[in-house]
């Protein structure tokens, strides 16, 4: 229970449903600038108390737990070292992957319990084969199957996802009508880990500014020199701060950034969109893909749909998860920065994701574009 | 997992423990009476007179005299008091005295103000070591001492440790530290009832108490300040407690305060006697259930060793908060022997000082028995133990507790 609404009454609801439910509130990072080192969780101490007071309200046990050292390890470490390699990384279903539906899990069933049930709107259904399915939220608009979409056929055979049916609106109003003090807390959008939301000053601070030159894609053409690589997000267009413009008058766009010598090149808009991509580490939530699959991805948390065919192959290594993944898009997209997560879905039910290497664009989209 | 719960078993006397019918008798007789302590007509008077009558009997338990005892919101606020009102006055009177030396096992109603005073007053904090029983080792106090005893402001050292149950050497303390006229403060907290407390026999300067420990309301307790002794206010109104304490007196929770010290000392031998039977009972059994559980602290129960009450174990492999909730979950309370606002469970500074490794820490508990604790609420504990050390090291192997230290743990 982070203290937000949405886990709240996804207890709620589990409680009503008869479950024995117990309240877990993570602690995921320290503040060692706390006297007792480390008495703070990652979320405020209020983020905690509201917590508590809905678990109280609620009528369930409550205790935080402290997975900051699972979650520095298995989280933070590895969103520095993403983004260290030039890769722009989603901490949150990395969080989900190998903290909520991982460490947690593994210590209730270990506990004695038989699931972890979250707030996340996402459906669970019972396939024909007799898989549990994990499918996109009645609400488009909060579905978060994207952040789910690591999750194993073992992990989603132990999770709930009480609020999947319905909209928020409707959550929030039952918040009120239970009596929770969080039933008009605003949602929280920004990685928990970054209080200030600011990713690029934070990813200054610990990895050093790595400053370098803007670099034209076309001409190699040094426009400028940058204050730090991490400020740059690929398909960004403002605060490049580039004195002259482009020969053809149009903006340039954030086309690449190599981390290593801090270079950020750019160009126009229509090199920033791709129609293929090449992914690795798959992660099926059931049966995983045969050959291939005509359906559709989502490249980003809350992102558009694109049709695509779905390609698997082996790969060089002959373990699980080491196969390779192809996407061939139909509707093409922009901006898409490798480390980011491609999750392909047939219909509104998850295949399962990927992590994206690579893009690229096919003869007929350049041709398009020039 | 809750398994149907039967009579609550509660084994965390050390945190807070039952208030006595005759506390809340005085003190909801109190309640209903008009009149501040501090007016002057018949009503304040009176209510003046069950103040001064509830002095009385707290300094004759503890054998202190009465305008000795200064009443305060409690624990947190008499060892404030203690230390920084002493550290001022002490420092006003004379520059050079800027030294505080103290343990590492204290409770962080010490330690925080300690740090305190090093972060914004310029103090020098010494907080000196223990051995692995606890105990303050007093020849590393003499030496500090002795390195310079006109640069220390006070001693403070608790009487008897909230976790581990040690009780401190306090009269080797106050005889090194008054061979050069150094004042010593004593928390006292867990002490008052357990073991036997005379203020002027053990001839400490400041001594902390607080009621909820002793049977006694929450909110209230006193820091027993010797006389001649000068402290710096910290509350500044109208000087109500000996113009070092401000803030309307509480007649009716220092009534139900008085009325709890004094049952509690009465009572102390007789009590000590039959909870050290229990806690004795506990451990060996405890112990048998789970061959690899280490007992922390003191073997010893004698007065001047360990508290009668305090069971500390290790649990190697086990999460302390996993063991604890899965006992609460059965009905039975306790304590991972650490707190703090956000709920999160750190590994004890105690049981670190006392040589235990993070993990060593992070697997232990605290059962503390007290003055309504019978053999049933010991034979609960020792029935479920088992089942619940074996679920909790399952649950400690997939988070990683376990492994090398194993068999380290004692």
């Amino acid at each position: 229970m982070s203290g937000g609404v949405d886990s709240a009454v996804a207890a709620a609801r589990a409680a009503e449903a008869g479950h024995d439910v117990t309240g877990i509130h993570l602690a995921l990072s320290r503040n060692p600038k706390s006297y007792r080192t480390g008495a703070r969780g990652c979320c405020t101490i209020e983020d905690s108390n509201d917590a508590r007071r809905a678990a109280d309200v609620i009528g369930i046990p409550f205790y935080v737990w402290d997975l900051s050292d699972r979650f520095h390890e298995d989280v933070v470490e590895d969103f520095m070292a993403e983004y260290t390699a030039g890769r722009t990384p989603n901490p949150c279903l990395r969080c989900n992957e190998k903290i909520k539906f991982a460490a947690v899990l593994e210590r209730g069933l270990a506990l004695g319990f038989d699931a972890v049930a979250t707030g996340h709107y996402a459906r669970l259904e019972t396939g024909a084969d007799g898989l549990v399915e994990l499918h996109r939220a009645e609400d488009m608009a909060k579905d978060q199957s994207y952040v789910l979409g690591v999750l194993t056929q073992e992990q989603l055979r132990h999770s709930l996802f009480p609020l999947g049916g319905s909209p928020k609106p409707e959550v929030r109003a039952e918040a009120e009508r239970r009596g929770l003090s969080v039933a008009q807390k605003p949602d929280s959008h920004d990685i928990c880990f970054i209080s200030d939301g600011d990713t690029g000053g934070w990813l200054a601070d610990k990895l050093g500014a790595g400053t370098g030159e803007i670099v034209d894609h076309a001409t190699g053409e040094v426009l400028g020199r940058h204050g730090g690589a991490f400020g740059f997000t690929i398909g960004q267009r403002k605060g490049l701060r580039i004195g002259r413009p482009a020969e053809d008058g149009k903006p340039r766009y954030v086309l690449d950034i190599e981390p290593v010598s801090g270079t950020v090149t750019v160009g126009p808009r229509d090199e920033l969109t791709v129609d293929r991509i090449s992914g690795i580490r798959p992660r099926w939530c059931g049966t995983p893909i045969q050959d291939e699959l005509v359906g559709t991805v989502q490249l980003r948390a809350h992102g558009d749909e694109h049709r695509a065919v779905v390609r698997v192959s082996a790969g060089a290594d002959p373990a699980p998860g080491a196969a390779e993944v192809t996407i061939e898009l139909l509707d093409s997209a922009q901006g898409i920065a490798p480390g980011q997560a491609a999750v392909v879905y047939d219909g509104s039910r998850v295949v399962g994701s990927c992590k994206i290497s690579a893009t690229a664009r096919s003869a007929a989209l350049a041709g398009r574009g020039a | 997992m809750n398994a149907p719960v039967s009579e609550p078993v509660y084994l965390d006397h050390a945190a807070s423990t039952p208030i006595y019918a005759e506390a809340v008798a005085a003190m909801t007789q109190q309640l209903t009476r008009i009149g501040n302590p501090s007016s002057l007509h018949a009503a304040g008077r009176s209510a003046r007179r069950v103040v001064e009558e509830s002095r009385e009997r707290i300094a004759a338990a503890l054998n202190a005299r009465p305008g000795e005892v200064v009443f305060t919101s409690g624990g947190t606020e008499s060892d404030n008091l203690a230390v920084k009102g002493l550290f001022w006055a002490r420092r006003d009177a004379d520059p050079r005295r800027t030294r505080i030396l103290s343990t590492a096992v204290e409770h962080h109603a010490v330690l925080d103000p300690l740090h305190w005073l090093g972060e914004h007053e310029g103090a020098e904090v010494e907080l000196l070591p223990v051995d692995q029983l606890g105990r303050l080792d007093v020849d590393a106090l003499r030496a500090s001492v002795e390195r310079d005893p006109g640069s220390v402001a006070l001693v403070s050292v608790m009487w008897a440790n909230n976790e581990v149950g040690t009780v401190q050497p306090v009269q080797a303390v106050v005889e090194i530290a008054h061979a050069h006229d150094i004042p010593v403060h004593t928390d006292a907290v867990q002490a008052v009832g357990q073991v036997p407390v005379d203020f002027a026999a053990s001839d400490v300067d400041l001594l902390t108490l607080t009621a909820h420990k002793v049977g006694g309301p929450y909110g209230v307790g006193a820091l027993v300040v010797r006389r001649e002794l000068e402290l710096t206010a910290q509350l500044h109104g109208g000087g109500q407690e000996r113009d070092v304490r401000s803030g309307t007196i509480d007649a009716p929770a220092i009534a139900g305060f008085a009325a709890a010290v004094e049952i509690a000392v009465k009572q102390q031998a007789e009590h000590a006697e039959r909870v050290c039977g229990l806690r004795n009972d506990l451990v060996a059994r405890v112990v048998e259930k789970v061959p690899d559980a280490a007992v922390n602290g003191d073997p010893d129960c004698a007065p001047d060793h360990r508290l009668p009450g305090n069971a500390h174990l290790t649990f190697p492999g086990c999460e302390g908060d996993s063991l604890l909730m899965l006992l609460d979950a059965r009905g039975i309370a306790c304590s991972t022997g650490s707190a703090c606002s956000a709920g999160v469970p750190q590994p004890s500074h105690v049981l670190l000082a006392m040589g235990r490794d993070d993990e060593q820490a992070r697997s232990s508990l605290r059962f503390s028995l007290g003055h309504t604790s019978t053999q049933a609420d010991v034979d609960a504990l020792v029935e479920a133990i088992g089942p619940v050390v074996e679920r909790a090291r399952a649950a400690g192997a997939v988070s990683g507790i376990g492994g090398a230290s194993r068999k380290a743990a004692g």
